[in-house]
């Protein structure tokens, strides 16, 4: 994209005002989606995106400027403006010297999406269109989408680091609303992962829609949710935003150092079950947050949170490492090339327990089985965080029985993973999604294995 | 400024070939972003971007494409591209951009120019100020961080259907996030104030609620369940207005996915809602002339009295309803095609300011924050649960602070069960303006 003389030069003038470091983030990023609703393709859009941002640190304070133009001119301009918002200190003069780093490939592409005909694409929407019809004549409406991305990213800095990546994501996603006597009621399904349209050879789309057509249909028989405390069974794929939302923001440096996390001061603590051994992991094969490098240059990696219960570290990205004087752990990420980087996850998991999933069900005798958890949020102060459950059934003498209505669950992250008294042996990773910090959207993965919560507050409204 | 962007959506339109309909979409941003920590600079943003997309539509097949860039060699291969996308659409009798209606805009002040000279080191020193004046509130009370932000958007459409509208916008804010610490406890607060240009900020209100915001909680415990009444703080209400307004959306109507479907001219709330959407109201943090197609902005109003007027419609959900578009076409910028959507909703607001309404509640909370509004609402079943946390109502008076429990209800119950609209309107920097709200009989779930 940039050569690396012109990187060097570019550098250079980036700490010519006595920065401690500065760094050039690039990319390029070309993008499909297709929409279908109401039973029509609506619209395929392409998009490109392109352009670099520049960070300069100085002592503790940061500038960026970002630019769309990749000429040295563009370039060197953008860096200027970079450094002038990071100081107005003395001139200096520092050679740069990059040195290319390994390619790295954690997740191979076999069909660049770009190389398939946008017919196929659209051709999709219309299977999961038709097979979420053909679920049953309840279903009223039926939404798909389809989105693929190539995109190219460069990252060098005044430390020497100079690496190139490509990432392609593929996804799609499928929603479905079903009309009865009580009202309307709604399905959802996605699949995404982090290669090409080979894809679909993995994930049959018909499946997935009549998987969110089935949802909406059963909620149409359902009772509205319980108010108040009870055992909560979550169903092994679909509670990785449990850990998300209840720790992984917590166990973020950035938010740890400023003090604004449960978790700080913790290491070495019992904070969650001994059953429970939580993992963040960018290397994990062509799952939706696997990534090879981070946005500023450092391999992913497998980094374990929390072992058997007990803290074993926070994440890092390259401005809290270097205070900490430590390592970076590949979780230095960004939304694009117009945003700075800060401490984001990848995709975070709860290896295997023991449990066999029936017998979990089994052992609760009155409470709530979640098969698929929607979106949720957490206040990392605190430690209280909700989210949404959009198929639950009721748990009654150890058998699943009625569905219930949706609803949010809230509880306390610290409390929460105190609780967790049972453990499958079913590990599944989750669907896609996007994780939220500041304003910023990063793609990343969750799994984990079906397992029981002894309480957590149910946002019913039945006694 | 804004005429070199017109200038070059109108060459985009001009390259249409017969038969077919092009809107070109220009806009170009610059934004400021500081954040100040421990009295000094965390970062400084400074940062331009700038970008086309380009629709086109032809035998009712739509298209679309944009760029990051406003280079002529990209320009021409988005043209070309959201050609290329046109064959793969799904022929729609109503597809088509918008026509010019002879709707009178309703000039806004949106561009100040004192904002535009504002001096850089001006801007760092009032973050730095929202730090200081938080801090010296209360000693329980730390800062996350204190930041300043500004933005000024210049834009431009033009279309072969003869819509050609350009136009500036600028506007800047204040915030700083706080932490307050009682032994092991922390909670947290927030605060800002918003403004046309830095002379309009109220940096000791923004520092004083951030604080009160974070102090209140502290000490909170988990209450036991029961159905209860609540007042929503303006904050909160404005946050449901926005939930309420997707289901007051022409297009979501026109697929089936509106619970207010063939409800027009029911009673669907108390008789005291009374809900407009007026984006020419200046006082509205959104107001604007324009909509997202170029369209005049008007005021449309959508339940009086209780009773549904009508639903919001752009020019495409407009053609299948069989009505004109109310001037709500709504686009995020150059990367997307308009949808629909309510620009500055507005609840007619009752006389009394929130302590009087307080007074009146036996058994209630005061809401102050929700929590899960995007997982736990379905504006298609109607389904309503947020976890919220607040400070209960006991006798008509204010007590000891609650959290970690979830409110329940569905949307269409909450419209009939509001008992009274505050007169505490609250202009607020989102899409709905903030009043108190009481509704009853939610269930409250908690230990």
């Amino acid at each position: 994209m940039i050569d690396s003389d012109v990187l060097e030069r570019v550098l250079a003038t980036a700490v010519r005002t006595g920065a401690d470091f500065a760094e050039v983030y690039a990319e390029d990023k070309r993008s499909t989606s297709a929409g279908l609703d109401d039973g029509r393709v609506e619209q395929v859009n392409s998009g490109r995106d392109r352009g670099a941002g520049i960070r300069v640190v100085k002592g503790d304070t940061t500038g960026f400027a970002h630019t769309a133009d990749l000429s040295e001119a563009g370039l060197l301009a953008a860096a200027e403006a970079a450094a002038a918002a990071a100081s107005q200190g003395d001139g200096v003069t520092r050679t740069i010297a990059l040195t290319r780093g390994p390619q790295r490939t954690v997740s191979p592409v076999a069909q660049y999406p770009d190389d398939i005909p946008k017919a196929a694409k659209v051709e999709l929407l219309q299977r999961m269109d038709q097979a979420a019809r053909g679920a049953g004549g309840s279903i009223v409406q039926v939404s798909a989408g389809y989105g693929d991305s190539h995109k190219h990213i460069l990252v060098a800095n005044t430390d020497g680091v100079f690496i190139t990546d490509e990432q392609v994501r593929t996804l799609v996603r499928v929603s479905v609303v079903a009309d009865g006597d009580t009202g309307m009621q709604t399905g959802y399904q996605s699949a995404g992962h982090t290669i090409g349209f080979e894809l679909f050879g993995q994930v049959d789309v018909e499946d997935l829609a009549r998987d969110a057509a089935r949802q909406a249909l059963t909620k149409l028989n359902a009772r509205p949710a319980p108010s108040g405390a009870l055992p909560v069974v979550i169903k092994r794929g679909s509670g990785g935003v449990l850990f998300h939302e209840a720790c992984g923001h917590g166990l973020e440096a950035d938010l740890v150092a400023k003090g604004g996390s449960v978790y700080r001061g913790k290491q070495g603590e019992l904070v969650a079950s001994p059953l429970v051994t939580l993992v963040d992991d960018g290397t994990m094969t062509g799952e939706w947050g696997a990534i090879s490098y981070d946005d500023e240059g450092h391999a992913s990696q497998y980094n374990v949170l929390i072992q058997d219960g007990v803290l074993t570290d926070y994440m890092w990205d390259y401005l809290r490492a270097k205070k900490e004087g430590r390592p970076q752990s590949g979780n230095g990420r960004r939304q694009s090339y117009q945003h700075l980087p800060m401490v984001r996850m990848t995709n975070t998991y709860v290896l295997n327990g023991t449990e066999e999933p029936d017998d979990i069900v089994r052992a609760t005798e009155y409470g709530v089985y979640v098969a698929k958890l929607g979106g949720g949020s957490v206040n990392t102060a605190s430690g209280d965080f909700v989210f949404g459950m959009t198929e639950a059934y009721l748990i009654e003498d150890g058998q699943i029985t009625e569905p219930l209505r949706e609803g949010n669950l809230i509880g306390n992250g610290p409390q929460v993973l105190l609780d967790i008294d049972l453990l499958g042996n079913d590990f599944a990773m989750g669907n896609p999604g996007t994780c939220g910090k500041d304003g910023q959207g990063v793609p990343v993965g969750d799994g984990q294995p079906t397992l029981r919560v002894k309480s957590l507050t149910i946002g019913g409204t039945a006694a | 400024m804004s005429e070199e962007l017109q200038e070059l959506a109108d060459r985009v339109v001009a390259q249409a070939h017969a038969g077919e309909q092009v809107e070109a979409y220009v806009s170009r941003d610059v934004e400021t972003d500081i954040r100040v920590y421990g009295g000094e600079v965390e970062h400084f943003v400074s940062a331009q971007s700038e970008g086309i997309g380009i629709r086109v539509i032809k035998d009712g097949r739509t298209g679309f494409a944009y760029a990051g860039t406003l280079d002529p060699t990209a320009i021409a291969e988005v043209l070309a591209e959201a050609r290329d996308n046109v064959a793969f659409g799904t022929p729609d009798e109503w597809a088509g951009l918008a026509e010019p209606d002879g709707v009178e805009m309703v000039p806004q002040e949106l561009w100040n120019e004192a904002l535009a000279d504002y001096a850089t080191d001006r801007k760092i020193a009032l973050a730095k100020e929202l730090e200081r004046l938080t801090l010296a509130g209360d000693s329980r009370v730390r800062v996350d961080d204190a930041n300043y932000a500004d933005v000024a958007v210049e834009s431009a459409v033009a279309s072969t259907t003869g819509l050609r509208r350009a136009g500036r916008e600028n506007g800047c804010y204040v915030s700083v996030s706080t932490l307050a610490d009682d032994g092991d406890e922390t909670q947290t607060g927030f605060g800002f104030s918003v403004g046309r240009s830095p002379d309009e900020f109220d940096l000791h209100k923004a520092a004083t609620e951030a604080a009160d915001r974070a102090t209140r909680l502290l000490g909170a415990t988990k209450p036991s369940s029961k159905r209860v009444t609540v007042v929503f703080d303006p904050y909160v209400t404005a946050m449901l207005l926005g939930i309420i307004s997707s289901t007051l959306n022409g297009e979501a109507v026109a697929k089936g996915r509106s619970l207010f479907k063939d409800r027009v001219g029911d009673t669907v709330a108390s008789p005291l809602f009374t809900l407009v959407d007026d984006p020419t109201n200046p006082l509205a943090y959104t107001a604007t002339d324009l909509d997202g197609e170029g369209l005049a902005a008007r005021r449309n109003s959508l339940i009086t009295d209780g009773v549904l007027q009508g639903f919001v419609h752009n020019s495409y959900s407009a053609r299948r309803a069989g009505t004109k578009s109310t001037g709500n076409a709504v686009r995020g910028g150059f990367k997307g095609t308009p949808g629909v959507g309510c620009l500055a909703l507005q609840l007619q607001p009752g006389t009394r300011d929130q302590a009087a309404i307080v007074a009146d509640v036996d058994d209630g909370v005061l809401i102050q924050t929700v929590q899960g509004l995007h997982s736990g609402v379905n504006p298609i079943s109607g389904d309503f649960s947020v976890g919220a946390s607040g400070l209960v109502i006991n006798n008509g008076t204010v007590g000891a602070p609650i959290r970690e429990f979830t409110l329940a209800s569905t949307l269409q119950r909450m419209l009939l069960d509001v008992v009274e609209v505050g007169g505490d309107v609250d202009w607020l920097p989102m899409r709905a303006a903030g009043v108190s709200l009481v509704i009853r009989d939610i269930t409250l779930s908690g230990a």
